[in-house]
């Protein structure tokens, strides 16, 4: 008997097990061959079958070797719960159940002497989410009648770009008693009030990110729906910068600065300016830290994009020489609003945390005009790859810190002048249009999303802790993939129709939250139209408590 | 629902006939309550047209506290006009035990003050009234202004124009324009500050319905202007508004209609001054009203408009003749005090215009 090896990885020591039914499985090959991490391979067992004929047992035997499926018990080709085999299975014979008892955590460190990295979903604290305490319970009736959502016309754009104060229009009134614009004012864009978060092009797979941009392209084209989406950090293809599409696009820029030089050359040669500019200071998702491309997803598109090696692609937690808001964040709006000559707003996205409003104060009474808007990314938010410890033990929740905001505007009397935009889980159930809807009645003017839109897409993981393998470069549905087998896996057209469906089912539905509470242009701030049946959020977000 | 009314007139005309336009609007309403403002006075104000009258319900203490607030800051009185009343029982009538139009003379450091100066005294004085007669409740300042009164009771239209004998046209107390309402406000709590209309500095304002962005609006107001205070009603902010577009920013009166009621974007795309339209848009967001409105307004030139909200969900009409001109809730508020008029040619405002009446009664449609 050989000697039991203690220290060995066995399936019970990893989050996911293999359920496999011999007798039901033809060795198709499926299974193995789709699963992209190779947590999965083909072994051959011998069996021994023991039979008797006669009256009195005479027992034989015999011997023989079975191909069977068998879970790979590796840390590091460790099945991640996606369950492409059970998909793929013809017989259902495979598929992966979720071990209660794992030690991956502990196992994986001390194996690898390094920290466990996955992609962005915070995988604990799975309650019930403070968006799901709200409803909507100023419900217009006799005197105030409700709007027919099919029938009325909705104004459903948000501001973005810096908003001066009424008495700061650069206004005269003319001969003719008319106002007329007396001098400059910042650049300011009305837009869908749900922006498709950045993710970037290194994140994605290319086909992937030809999606999301199809897709925006058609609600813009052909619903009618001024729908931005925002590149992310790492650069946009040239082609791109050089269409007539360029103006759906926010370009961020983040603390790696990745992309940029490409992006400044195309320069002269865009036809279109920008949506917007993105200064991405932190994310919700992993605040604190930077961004994670490992050198898997540095694929040779990526390297000319971003001008880089194929190595891990690091973006600092912070913007290296930029220390304060006064000096640096104000250089840097100041130029990306020069290089693109005052017609680009540039707005600013941190992560919520207990000192976002601090931050949020200091730039409504920036002297120069120049914030376009503060886009206030809470935890549950992200895509991106990350440390497990970063997803799981940092980050603010946004709902309340959205709130703090909006009510330190209002103090100040300064409520749009920044618009507010807010993300992080929203649309986690699957109804962005509510989320959206209550965010806005707390004072929001907009909110992005990225997880969704992979949800759209056809993402397999969720927030117990399924896939969530974004940054291994094996994404199983092609999504979060540079692996040109695995990306081909994605039908960029479906992907495109699955985001221009979503987008025109949730405009139906915010309109169907407009119209009971009689507001035919977005409600921001009506938090009167809200309430709470928990009294503690009652209080902490200053709405009505209900019971 | 509320009925609003108003009236214009090349003569001075008695409140009675508030009272008439309003009488045959009573059916479905509450009878909660009755108040006017007058502008443009006649009678015994006819002489003092440049000098503030103060409007005052209150008690005994109330008064003596408001006029020596008033005598301290150095103004001195030259008319005190104590309307009589008439109580009997069974009138339907919540009444202060004072009711008092006084006028004063400025200070005399501010006699020759400019009148912005002037403005800004009378507005300060106002509320440092209202602040010290709120303790103790003992007394309401609806106006102290130059060529305006108000008058605000709680109770049946009907007895409190008896009350007041206002049934009785005279000679002694009319004007030429008079904005009127006969109803509480129903939203919040029945105070008498919280009846229509609403007065701000030579502005008047009273609506029919329901500011479903009072929130927003009085958010948005209370950090404007030291005079935006109060909102016991929602419809106060249609005031605010009106007063902070047309005296602070110093727009134009078309304008207003651009910040209350803004086009739709797709609207705003076609027109010539798009860039204006979207930057009052982008900036005045919070002074947007939704939900169903009726507006009638006075400008401090006795200039009257009304506007409706976006979608046309509250009625108004305007009648004329040739010698006044009134608005109303209802026509039969019109028939009432203009029989002879030719109905043809009223006016249903629709959704995206200011029916303004200026000076001689000149009245002007401006399409928003």
């Amino acid at each position: 008997m050989e000697t039991m090896k203690i220290h060995d990885v066995t399936a019970n020591d990893l989050p996911w097990k293999i359920r496999y039914d011999a007798s039901r499985c033809t060795l198709c090959g499926s299974c193995t061959a789709a699963c992209s991490f190779r947590a999965i391979a083909p072994k051959v067992e011998r069996r021994r079958l023991v039979w008797s004929e006669s009256e009195y047992p005479e027992p034989k035997s015999r011997y023989s070797a079975v191909p069977v499926i068998r879970q790979v018990k590796s840390i590091k080709n460790y099945c991640r719960g996606c369950g492409i085999c059970e998909k793929v299975c013809p017989n259902d014979a495979i598929g992966p159940v979720r071990n209660l008892d794992t030690r991956h955590p502990i196992v994986t460190r001390c194996l690898a002497g390094d920290s466990i990295k996955r992609g962005g979903r915070k995988n604990l604290e799975a309650t019930v989410r403070t968006l799901d305490k709200l409803r909507v319970g100023r419900i217009s009736q006799m005197t105030d009648p409700s709007l027919d959502a099919q029938r009325h016309t909705f104004d459903m754009l948000a501001p973005f770009g810096r908003i001066l104060p009424p008495g700061k229009l650069p206004f005269k009134v003319g001969a003719d008693g008319r106002l007329e614009k007396d001098g400059q004012a910042p650049p300011v864009h009305w837009i869908y009030p749900v922006v498709i978060g950045d993710m970037s092009i290194g994140a994605l797979s290319w086909r992937m990110w030809e999606g999301v941009a199809m897709a925006t392209a058609y609600l813009n084209e052909q619903c009618g729906l001024p729908v931005r989406m925002c590149s992310g950090e790492g650069g946009v293809p040239v082609r791109l910068l050089k269409s007539r599409f360029l103006k759906y696009m926010i370009l961020q820029i983040a603390s790696g600065h990745f992309g940029w030089n490409r992006i400044v050359k195309a320069m002269p040669e865009m036809i279109e300016d920008p949506a917007g500019v993105l200064i991405k200071i932190g994310q919700g998702a992993k605040p604190g830290d930077g961004g994670l491309l490992q050198s898997q997803k540095v694929a040779p598109h990526i390297q000319a994009i971003r001008g880089v090696p194929k190595a891990d692609l690091l973006s600092p937690p912070n913007h290296q020489g930029l220390y304060s808001i006064e000096e640096s964040v104000q250089k840097m709006f100041l130029s990306f609003n020069a290089a693109f000559k005052f017609r680009v707003p540039v707005a600013i996205k941190v992560a919520a945390s207990a000192t976002s409003v601090s931050v949020f104060n200091n730039l409504v009474r920036d002297p120069y005009n120049i914030v376009g808007g503060f886009f206030l990314d809470g935890i549950d938010g992200g895509t991106g790859a990350a440390h497990e410890v970063s997803l799981d033990h940092t980050g603010h929740p946004i709902v309340s810190k959205l709130r703090d905001c909006y009510l330190a505007a209002t103090t100040q009397g300064r409520q749009g002048q920044i618009p507010l935009w807010a993300a992080g889980g929203l649309g986690k159930t699957g109804d962005l249009a509510a989320d959206a809807f209550k965010m806005i009645c707390l004072g929001a003017n907009g909110v992005f999303t990225g997880k969704l839109i992979l949800q759209m897409a056809g993402c397999v993981g969720n927030d117990m802790g399924r896939c969530n393998a974004c940054n291994t470069g094996l994404c199983p549905a092609g999504i979060t993939t540079q692996e040109p087998a695995l990306a081909h896996r994605l039908d960029p057209e479906k992907v495109a129709q699955n985001i221009v469906n979503y987008f025109l089912a949730m405009d139906q539905e915010l309109k169907k939250l407009m119209a009971p509470i009689g507001n035919s242009s977005l409600p921001v701030g009506r938090s009167d139209a809200l309430v709470s049946t928990d009294k503690a959020v009652a209080e902490r977000l200053q709405i009505q408590y209900v019971c | 629902m509320c009925r609003i009314g108003a009236i214009k007139s090349s003569d001075y005309v008695h409140p009675s006939q508030a009272l008439l336009l309003m009488q045959s609007q009573q059916k479905g309403h509450d009878n909660s309550g009755f108040a006017m403002v007058m502008h443009d006075l006649g009678g015994i104000f006819k002489n003092y047209k440049h000098l503030p009258t103060l409007s005052l319900a209150c008690t005994d203490e109330g008064l003596k506290l408001a006029e020596d607030i008033l005598h301290e800051a150095g103004f001195s009185r030259v008319l005190q006009w104590v309307p009589e009343t008439f109580h009997r029982p069974g009138l339907d009538i919540n009444a202060m035990p004072n009711y008092v139009f006084e006028t004063f003379n400025y200070p005399k450091q501010f006699r020759n003050a400019s009148p912005k100066e002037k403005e800004d005294l009378l507005l300060d004085m106002r509320l440092q009234l209202r602040f010290a007669l709120e303790e103790g409740d003992q007394g309401y300042v609806y106006s102290f202004w130059p060529d305006v009164v108000t008058l605000k009771e709680i109770g049946d239209p009907r007895d409190i124009g008896t009350y007041f004998n206002l049934w009785q046209p005279d000679d002694h107390f009319t004007a030429k324009v008079i904005t009127a309402q006969c109803r509480q406000n129903t939203n919040y709590d029945i105070v008498r500050y919280a009846a229509h209309p609403f007065f701000l500095q030579g502005y008047t304002a009273l609506a029919n319905g329901e500011n479903t962005f009072y929130l927003k609006n009085k958010e948005f107001q209370r950090k404007l202007h030291r005079g935006y205070i109060g909102f016991e009603s929602d419809s106060q902010c249609f005031l605010y508004t009106l007063h902070y577009v047309h005296r602070e920013l110093g727009w134009p009166l078309p304008y207003y209609k651009h910040v209350i009621t803004p086009l739709p974007f797709e609207e705003v795309e076609r027109r010539e001054d798009r860039d204006e339209l979207l930057a009052i848009r982008q900036s005045l967001t919070h002074l947007e009203i939704n939900g169903p409105n009726t507006i009638i307004g006075v400008l401090p030139d006795n200039t009257l408009f009304t506007c409706c909200d976006a979608k046309k969900l509250r009625p108004v009409v305007v009648g004329r003749s040739d010698k006044m001109v009134v608005i109303s809730s209802e026509v039969c508020g019109i028939n009432e005090i203009l029989p002879e008029r030719d109905w043809q040619e009223d006016i249903y405002p629709n959704e995206r215009e200011i029916v303004m009446i200026g000076q001689d009664l000149e009245v002007q449609r401006w399409r928003q």
